[in-house]
């Protein structure tokens, strides 16, 4: 029995001019699935993810996200997504309890949810005595954990990260993807790009984009067999090398 | 609509938080007003000058005695002859020189004419023009004065009447011109900055994947500084009545309304400037360099349009502080009321609307 399908995309464009930086990118992702989106820098993963999040229209191909179509049902899209970008997406100048008080707010949340939230995610990070401390004066890991459990405090059906773990030690990724595999586990489906290959074994499924194409879409172990490689990272380096634009 | 306030306590709390922008954006205008009023004004007072009376009779006593006793001059040397006039200003000690020719007083009554030499010192051209005409009022006051109970011919008429501002006071072109440097920088700068530091931040991609609409975010990032501009209007007017003793003639009401009018106009300026801007130093000098120095320039504040060369006459009119000024002047100064100064306000609007069309069309774009 197949699963439900929470983002469908089917040959799905996009050109800037004469360049084309998704190109006919055919794929869906199933319900509470880890979609890890591998590709080098510049093959077209974060223009693939901006238009699957509404903020750039396609040129050509279909799309819909959690059942709502990218062309004209971007408003429905945006209440039901989670996203945090590659650049750090919290307010520095604000205190923990108030950027979960301001990114609960923007979704919509009553005042009581947003009581009941910011309790169990502060209990759920242990941050429970630095409610009041400023985001500015938190360590990088305990930011970054803290953004992703702010990116899905609207309990989204999906939520995109942007290279979420980019400069966190170790130790603070593998905490980090227990948050994610948690938010797996309680249905939200998670779609996230990354450059760490060791983190790309831990989803489900991953892709990987070559100058704009989606050369290879399956398990890790599966990739792994079908490139008669020992890791992801061979698996990676043996497509990325044929790609042709380099760089951002 | 609670998303939208939401989304405005949250700008407040970032102002609240960086205290050392909040105290420079409340006291700004009050350190101007009290820089332009007392220091950096261009109104003469107690100007050290020298007088040179050739004559000694009862006339030049008494215009000597009105110059000297007037709050623009301060008399600090009888000179002995007309060579002392050249070495006395060498040493720098006075600004003007007063010289009355022997028998003056014969030449006025019996002569119908007689004459006075002002010397000034002309290396500060503005300031030795005012300082002749204040002499020049001064000594014209005479002939009138002695005139009074007779009906002879010989009158010299000379009238000057400085209107709205009999005493010349610098404050009244002033705080007109700090009005519109403030709300300038306070609205343009200070959104630009702030617009673009949530670009910079990475914060403003997830506020546009967010349900929030981006005329939303846009307008409620404006608001906060809409307030602190109110605030700052509120002190500059306050500081100018009760410390400047410059009143506000006309209509209050209709004066705050075209102060929001320019006010809003500002932040559209800074609203654009953001759309362009990448980065917070690019968002600062742009409005520095767009609004700040043309607002200087441009706007009649430091120096009089009608005195530049026609193409310049020409750019100055697409400065919004030049319109706000002439606003400010009208009503505050001048108390006409809003027949007066419809043209300027239909303007005024007239840039509003079309640099938020601008902005927001921009804004469109850059999300397709």
């Amino acid at each position: 029995m197949e699963k439900e399908k929470v983002i469908t995309a089917h040959q799905l464009t996009k050109k800037f001019g004469a360049f084309t930086a998704v190109d006919n990118i055919t794929f869906d992702v199933e319900k509470g699935e880890i979609f890890g989106f591998l590709g080098a820098n510049g093959a077209g993963k974060t223009t693939a993810m901006r238009m699957l999040c509404g903020l750039l229209l396609p040129t050509s191909g279909q799309a819909t996200v959690a059942g709502f179509d990218v062309y004209k049902q971007n408003e429905q899209i945006k209440q039901n997504i989670g996203y945090m970008s590659q650049k750090f997406s919290l307010y520095e100048d604000l205190t923990v309890s108030e950027n979960i008080r301001f990114y609960g707010g923007i979704y919509g949340l009553r005042d009581e949810q947003i009581k009941i939230k910011t309790a169990q995610l502060l209990k759920q990070l242990h941050l429970e005595d630095q409610e009041k401390t400023l985001v500015r004066d938190l360590p990088l890991g305990w930011k970054q954990k803290l953004a992703f459990s702010i990116a899905i405090v609207h309990d989204p059906a999906i939520v995109f990260l942007d290279e979420p773990t980019g400069g966190v030690d170790p130790i603070t990724r593998r905490e980090f993807w227990s948050l994610i595999y948690e938010a797996s586990a309680r249905g939200i489906t998670i779609f996230v790009t990354t450059h760490y290959m060791d983190e790309a074994e831990y989803c489900n499924r991953v892709s990987i984009m070559v100058d704009g194409r989606i050369d290879a879409l399956d398990a890790p172990a599966n990739l792994m067999k079908t490139y008669s490689a020992t890791s992801m990272d061979e698996v990676f380096l043996q497509l990325a090398r044929k790609a042709v634009r380099t760089g951002d | 609509m609670k998303q939208f306030l939401i989304f405005v306590k949250k700008e407040w709390l970032h102002i609240w938080r960086d205290r050392r922008t909040l105290f420079i954006l409340i006291w700004m205008p009050v350190i101007q007003i009290v820089l332009y009023g007392f220091a950096l004004t261009n109104e003469v007072k107690n100007s050290n000058i020298a007088i040179l009376d050739q004559s000694k009779d009862e006339a030049t006593t008494v215009i000597s005695n009105e110059i000297a006793s007037s709050r623009y001059f301060h008399l600090v040397k009888n000179l002995n002859s007309y060579q002392d006039i050249g070495a006395t200003f060498r040493t720098g000690k006075i600004r003007m020189a007063v010289v009355f020719p022997a028998n003056f007083r014969d030449d006025l009554l019996h002569g119908n004419s007689a004459q006075i030499q002002l010397i000034a010192d002309a290396s500060d051209p503005n300031t030795a023009n005012m300082l002749t005409n204040y002499a020049n009022a001064i000594i014209n006051d005479y002939p009138q004065s002695i005139n009074q109970n007779q009906d002879l011919p010989y009158t010299i008429k000379t009238q000057v009447r400085m209107l709205y501002n009999p005493e010349l006071k610098g404050a009244y072109n002033f705080v007109p011109g700090v009005m519109a440097l403030v709300l300038m920088l306070v609205c343009t700068m200070m959104t630009s900055i702030a617009i673009v530091k949530e670009k910079e931040m990475g914060t403003m991609e997830v506020l546009l994947v967010s349900p929030l609409k981006p005329f939303h975010i846009i307008i409620a990032k404006t608001v906060p500084y809409l307030l602190v501009s109110v605030l700052n209007i509120t002190s500059i007017l306050l500081l100018s009545v009760y410390a400047l003793d410059v009143p506000i003639v006309g209509s209050v009401w209709l004066l705050m309304s075209e102060s929001m009018l320019f006010t809003i106009t500002s932040l559209s300026v800074g609203i654009l400037i953001s759309n362009f801007a990448q980065t917070q130093q690019t968002a600062m000098f742009t409005s520095m360099m767009s609004l700040f120095l043309p607002t200087l320039l441009f706007s009649g504040f430091m120096f009089p349009i009608e005195n530049m060369p026609i193409p310049m006459q020409i750019i100055s009119n697409i400065v919004p502080s030049k319109w706000f000024f002439i606003i400010v002047k009208n009503v505050m100064i001048k108390g006409l009321g809003f027949s007066s100064v419809w043209k300027e306000t239909v303007i005024l609007i007239g840039m509003t609307t079309t640099l938020l069309g601008i902005s927001i069309h921009k804004f469109k774009i850059r999300l397709t």
